[in-house]
């Protein structure tokens, strides 16, 4: 184990696997003479040269769908989409394409991308620069969409990306790329599609990923010290969504909150209470509440966006009434 | 536009008068005569393929969308006859000639046209996503413009892992005329160009993207032309010519191979019918319906070929024929292919197992229970 940044785990993750397998290739905007626009692949154009590091113009439907082509080739491109919003003017190469050739063509290609891409609001970069919409990609048959919450499963997901034979998109998130924890050592791979509990409990099941997780797993530790037992669910895959894990929990705790930062409608807290319904209906104390981002396009203004965004001061409003009543 | 190429003869013109004399002409002097007879054959089998299907949609065997390749037989059999076995070739969503001249069985193209197992794509692609790994046919592609950047990739897979030469692979990819007026289109050229990649762009045009006129569609009509904000070379050739189109790619992808030059080559192509087979095609005038079918490949190469004493009429009637046969076969051979089982809905879901994958019906109780 090492502490390290969520930022350096990622870039580890990357250079381990480019050193293992010659296909893994990196393509991107600004990823080699730029060293990324946030860092993650500093130093790695130096290491590995412009054959493995690839730098593109601004060409999302080009490099993503190129990516596409060459991991039908065998080839194992790792995609840094600058941020989130910009997949957008991907999103046919991503879901048409990507998404749809392993099945489509009966099983005879397989499609071994990555896509790295961050998300998050919080940093006042307006209405098109801090978008959650990863909803818009878990929703796709065909992807697996995971968002690593802590540096340990950023580097075990992408690991596990990297690896994977499928279409993989890799959340990420600008808030979290300075945080700090513990990392094993060598290879670590986390595996796709299991949510984990990164705390235990007994009042209240918190479910979240990405940023939100972190945030749950700060107010329940903090409630520990009011007397409140909260148990947090890191999904950490989207698609595939853990819902036997999701379920275990809130039959043990009987309640439920959500945080997240999409939207709330439609969003991923929607699914998750869906799931908790049909998976734990009489064991439900109280409804499942749902913690999100308000339903407007992020403004800039600090005190607006503020507003928008959900926090932990909502988040902890949200539990005490959940358990307001309590039995 | 004025169409310079499409110059295709009639068979009034090239049929002689029985006991006229023939000789070779110089255009044809060069050529191996089976080479000459091999793409009557193919033109006339995917000929007759479509017809077929067309009639066999109308019966419902086919569903979803049904494209024909009727009057593009010349340009399918040239291109495919210039690319190597190494090559790859992605395809539009009006492919059925392409995977026929590119060796697929026609009962397998038939089987996914109906729909069953035996087809190509397992029965999970239909007429638009037909794909064969093992002749390098990386798919119809349904979204127009869509294939461009995956083949686009494949060319850099292929830089990423060879050098150039005579012997290196190269990529062609297929494209409509609509298709260059997509930001796909251009952002691949560019790509193409900057990263100095092995890859043939061709575009059929046909003149009709659906039933908008390419006049009325693209600032530059004359679209072997808009390779050049890239420095792309682009060449326009008759497509009802199957010698023009095979010597124009494979000039093209010479020197995709062995320069990494990116080409474009257009091939001046008509659609005998409508854009797909339910498209009555009322847009275009009866005057111009019979113009094009003037135009007609296939009996234009006919004659052509009886015209210089390579192919007797009776020879050419006798391949007609066993185009038909094969035909038949194949649908006898669709017809009597196996649905794909439900139990299989999931099979492709993913290539690499998943904790927690979906596998629920419609209706069915989600799984919230570990397994």
């Amino acid at each position: 184990m090492a502490e390290m940044s969520y930022r350096q785990a990622l870039h580890d993750a990357l250079r381990a696997e480019m050193l293992r397998d010659e296909a893994v290739f990196l393509i991107g905007e600004e990823i080699g003479v730029f060293e990324g626009s946030y860092k993650i692949t500093a130093g790695l154009l130096a290491e590995f040269g412009p054959r493995r590091v690839r730098d593109t113009p601004i060409s999302e439907a080009g490099f993503v769908g190129a990516a596409v082509g060459a991991a039908m080739l065998g080839l194992r491109p790792v995609v840094e989409i600058m941020t989130i919003n910009f997949s957008l003017l991907a999103i046919d190469q991503i879901v048409n394409h990507a998404a749809k050739v392993h099945a489509m063509f009966g099983g005879q290609a397989t499609v071994p991308l990555v896509i790295r891409t961050p998300g998050g609001g919080g940093q006042q970069l307006g209405a098109t620069h801090s978008q959650n919409i990863e909803v818009y990609y878990a929703h796709m048959p065909g992807l697996k969409v995971v968002a690593p919450a802590t540096p340990a499963d950023a580097k075990g997901l992408l690991t596990a990306a990297i690896r994977d034979d499928d279409p993989v998109l890799v959340v990420e998130n600008l808030a979290l790329y300075n945080t700090r924890g513990e990392v094993p050592d060598g290879p670590h791979l986390v595996e796709i599609g299991t949510a984990q509990v990164t705390k235990a409990g007994r009042d209240v099941t918190v479910v979240a990923y990405s940023r939100a997780a972190a945030i749950a797993l700060d107010v329940a530790r903090r409630l520990e010290e009011d007397g409140i037992s909260v148990e947090v669910v890191d999904l950490r895959s989207l698609r595939p969504l853990d819902r036997p894990t999701i379920c275990a929990s809130v039959r043990k705790t009987t309640r439920a909150v959500v945080l997240e930062d999409d939207w709330l409608s439609y969003g991923v807290g929607a699914e998750v209470a869906a799931t908790i319904q049909e998976g734990a209906f009489d064991y439900l104390d109280a409804p499942v509440r749902r913690v999100a981002a308000a339903e407007v396009p992020l403004p800039y203004s600090k005190p607006l966006e503020s507003a928008a965004l959900p926090d932990a001061a909502a988040l902890e409003r949200a539990i005490r009434e959940t358990l307001d009543g309590r039995r | 536009m004025r169409r310079r190429a499409g110059q295709g003869r009639t068979g009034e013109e090239a049929g002689e008068a029985p006991g006229a004399e023939r000789a070779v002409p110089a255009e044809l002097a060069g050529e191996k005569p089976e080479v000459l007879v091999g793409y009557y054959r193919q033109m006339a089998l995917i000929r007759a393929f479509e017809l077929r299907a067309a009639e066999m949609y109308a019966k419902a065997r086919i569903g979803g969308y049904c494209h024909l390749n009727l009057g593009e037989e010349a340009t399918v059999v040239g291109l495919v006859d210039a690319l190597e076995a190494r090559d790859y070739l992605f395809a539009t969503y009006r492919e059925h000639g392409y995977a026929l001249a590119r060796g697929v069985e026609p009962g397998r193209v038939m089987a996914e046209l109906f729909g069953r197992a035996t087809g190509v794509s397992g029965g999970w692609g239909g007429s638009m996503h037909l794909f064969d790994a093992a002749r390098r046919l990386l798919g119809g592609y349904g979204i127009v413009g869509g294939q461009l950047p995956p083949a686009t990739g494949a060319a850099l897979a292929i830089a990423y892992r060879s050098e150039p030469g005579p012997q290196a692979e190269a990529v062609v990819c297929l494209l409509g005329d609509g298709a260059t007026n997509t930001g796909a289109f251009h952002e691949s050229l560019n790509l193409a160009a900057i990263w100095k990649l092995p890859i043939v762009y061709v575009c059929v045009n046909n003149g009709l993207g659906m039933g908008t006129p390419v006049e009325a569609a693209s600032g530059e009509p004359e679209l072997y032309r808009r390779g050049c904000s890239y420095r792309i070379v682009g060449e326009r050739v008759d497509g009802n010519d199957p010698l023009a189109v095979r010597d124009a790619a494979r000039r093209a992808l010479e020197a995709a191979r062995e320069q990494r030059q990116p080409r474009l080559l257009e091939a001046v192509s008509y659609r005998l019918r409508g854009h797909s087979v339910v498209d009555p095609a009322r847009y275009r005038s009866r005057e111009e319906t019979e113009r094009l079918r003037a135009l007609d490949p296939l009996p234009a190469w006919r004659s052509r070929l009886i015209a210089a004493g390579i192919l007797s009429l009776e020879e050419a009637q006798r391949i007609d024929a066993e185009a038909e046969e094969a035909v038949s076969a194949a649908v006898a051979f669709a017809e009597e292919s196996p649905d794909p089982p439900v139990s299989e809905l999931f099979a492709h879901a993913y290539a690499t197992p998943v904790a927690n994958a979906p596998r629920a019906l419609p209706g069915d109780p989600l799984p919230t229970e570990r397994p």
